[in-house]
């Protein structure tokens, strides 16, 4: 059982590290902000949550309660795609530079003031 | 084994992914690239810390993890807020 479980987490680690990797080079890579915006928002998020699965199983095969672990994974979860959406308001906001040009009809309802 | 050949494997990828936000922190063309560095450099982190306590056996590492993930998310909510419109708190 212990076995089982720590290969699982091993495997996991693995494709956690390789998320982790794809966001970090995309942010890097990517040529304007908008496409930036994409990798470290999906695939880093991916990345940490490999990463806490294979913690928490871990935990299971010592037979500790992972309860950090669970709470870091749900607020990761729920915080990732909030702060994407302010950052990218923030950005249309700044009219930062596209490489697929101006949006075909002016964005309305972001900025209140 | 397998497990710590694993570990060192993620161990390296969260580095050199840190190493990575690191330069888009410092190159950024606009700020905005910088607020965007500096949340993957706040995820990354909190991947590092967790790895860290599984690797040294230290589960109270977990709860610094946590504490990194909201002060990154706090970070990047009043640092686009202010980017957007210029105050934080109105």
């Amino acid at each position: 059982m212990n076995t089982v479980l720590e290969t699982l987490a091993a495997l996991t680690l693995l494709l956690a590290a390789f998320f982790l990797l794809v966001g970090a080079i995309g942010l890097v890579r990517l040529p304007d902000f908008y496409m930036r915006l994409h990798a470290p928002t999906k695939a880093s998020t991916l990345g940490v949550g490999g990463v806490l699965v294979a913690s928490l199983l871990l935990g299971l095969a010592q037979g500790r309660p992972g309860m950090a672990e669970l709470l870091i994974t749900l607020f990761v979860f729920l915080t990732a795609p909030v702060s994407a959406s302010l950052m990218a308001q923030a950005a249309l906001h700044r009219a930062l530079p596209s490489r697929a040009g101006p949006p075909a009809e002016p964005v309305t309802g972001l900025s209140p003031d | 084994m397998m497990l710590n050949l694993a570990l060192n494997i993620a161990l390296g990828a969260a580095s050199l992914g840190v190493l990575l936000c690191t330069w888009r922190l410092l190159r950024g063309p606009d700020e905005l690239d910088r607020v965007l560095a500096l949340d993957t450099l706040a995820m990354n982190a909190v991947a590092l810390i967790v790895l860290l306590g599984l690797r040294w056996g230290t589960p109270l590492l977990f709860e610094a993890a946590l504490i990194v993930a909201m002060l990154g998310f706090a970070a990047t909510v009043a640092l686009s807020r202010y980017l957007t419109r210029g105050d934080v708190v109105e």
